[in-house]
């Protein structure tokens, strides 16, 4: 059992390390109109509502703290966002069927949304920078649909590597009894 | 259904105890510095050196792509570029006269070259910011390396940025076109001063703004170059920010505003120079 965690650990690092490595170096030459999408909250939102609310508050805060540490300009202000997504996410695992894809990206959509608005809110608007429809226009909702597409290509992974490591889990469990 | 209770019980504790995190780290890092000294060593020996590798392979692919040029479009090059050299030699020559007698005129006229050399360390871009928001970036050059807060950090011959924060072996830098970033800058012709902003809703067009230029009787055009004030207590003076694209006069008629267009081209910005000498030591030193 300890095994089964190790691995799940290990490989969820792997998979949060390797979209922030992307988010940072790659996809900065791949914008459309300077939009990127934001791969470190799609991880983060499909680990909330496939694996529950702790997993997905861990990654989130994980995420968070690496660009704050990088990126930001105080600690904790993104550990925080990401975190809260990461959280309410998880609500919405007993709703949540591996076949149907409509509502991971309907969740996913939400939370990029509440991502941007909570980013404008805290870092523009507190500037007295009151133009809300213009930065919908141009950030929030090309990030959404930028991140929606890349969704339809990340999200099968994640799916697809999680059935393995329940697989293994199942069958190291199965091998216990 | 108790079970669920329990673990929905345990789960708003992580939340409240990551949150409480989150804010205790907001709060300190606005008071101090040294917050944020172990996450930065943290970041240094995992994901600085995965950057620079990633940053070293996409550099590598580039040569190979540019080596695959045909060998003959290379010769044609070659040639006319000796003849540029040949050129060039004559031109040199006279130049360096020009400057003999230049440096014979400054030392005459006793001209302060405080700012026209300033030594500077060239580092790589190995990460940009993660949203569409900011416009920071990390070098892969930093404390160990001389690098210090508030240096200046340029690109070919224009201002890029400020150095917010050092790592061991990285350094934050915060680009003038980031949306909280505010410079000091002058019109070189006429010395007229003025405050540079970067704009988030320009950020597509290339452009950043000016404003609270005094309208005087000097004139600006379209073009004219607008370089680093010499009030400002962290950009060194006379740094090229960029050239005037628009200036229109305020409803106030006291002042002026206007766009400018970067001297730095920041959509390719792969390697910057940065300048190892502060405003403040300089002033110190003096």
């Amino acid at each position: 059992m300890k095994k089964d965690k190790i691995r799940r650990f290990l490989v969820t690092a792997v998979i949060l390390l390797g979209c922030y490595l992307l988010q940072c170096t790659v996809f900065p030459k791949l914008v459309l109109a300077s939009i990127k999408p934001n791969l470190l909250l799609i991880v983060t939102a499909s680990f909330g509502f496939m694996r529950g609310q702790k997993e997905g508050m861990l990654l989130g805060f994980f995420a968070g703290l690496m660009v704050d540490i990088q990126f930001g300009s105080i600690l904790g202000f993104y550990a925080l966002i990401y975190l809260v997504i990461g959280y309410i996410n998880g609500w919405f695992r007993q709703m949540y069927y591996d076949e149907d894809i409509k509502l991971p990206l309907c969740l996913i959509a939400g939370s990029e949304f509440v991502y941007g608005l909570a980013v404008y809110v805290l870092q523009f608007m507190l500037r007295s920078e009151f133009n809300f429809p213009y930065y919908l226009n141009h950030i929030i909702i090309p990030e959404l649909i930028y991140t929606i597409v890349v969704t339809l290509v990340l999200y099968p992974l994640i799916l697809f590597i999680n059935h393995r490591l329940e697989a293994e889990e199942k069958r190291s469990a199965s091998k216990f009894v | 259904m108790k079970k669920i209770n329990q673990t929905s019980r345990a789960n708003r504790y992580w939340l409240l105890g990551l949150s409480l995190a989150c804010i205790l780290l907001m709060i300190l890092s606005v008071f101090s510095d040294k917050v944020s000294g172990p996450f930065k060593v943290a970041a240094n020996v995992t994901v600085i050196p995965m950057q620079q590798g990633i940053n070293h392979i996409g550099g590598w692919l580039g040569d190979v792509n540019d080596s695959f040029k045909t060998l003959k479009e290379v010769q044609s090059e070659n040639k006319k570029l000796k003849e540029r050299v040949d050129e060039l030699i004559t031109e040199n020559n006279n130049l360096q006269e020009d400057k003999y007698e230049l440096e014979r005129l400054q030392a005459l006229y006793k001209l302060d070259q405080n700012y026209a050399e300033y030594e500077k360390v060239g580092a790589h871009v190995i990460g940009k910011d993660t949203g569409n928001w900011f416009s920071t970036f990390t070098i892969d050059k930093g404390s160990k390396d001389g690098i210090e807060k508030d240096m200046n950090v340029i690109a070919g011959t224009g201002l890029v940025g400020i150095v917010t924060e050092t790592g061991p072996t990285w350094a934050k830098v915060r680009s003038i076109i980031d949306d909280s970033s505010n410079v000091s800058g002058m019109v070189l012709s006429t010395s007229d001063r003025c405050i540079v902003e970067g704009d988030l809703s320009l950020l597509t067009d290339g452009k950043i703004r000016f404003e609270q230029m005094e309208n005087n009787d000097n004139t600006i055009n379209v073009g004219e170059q607008i370089v680093t004030s010499y009030i400002s207590d962290k950009y060194l003076q006379g740094i090229l920010i960029g050239y005037v694209s628009e200036v229109n006069v305020d409803s106030n008629n006291l002042t002026r505003s206007g766009y400018i267009t970067p001297a730095v081209d920041f959509k390719n910005l792969q390697e910057v120079l940065v300048i190892t000498t502060t405003k403040s030591s300089m002033t110190e030193s003096k």
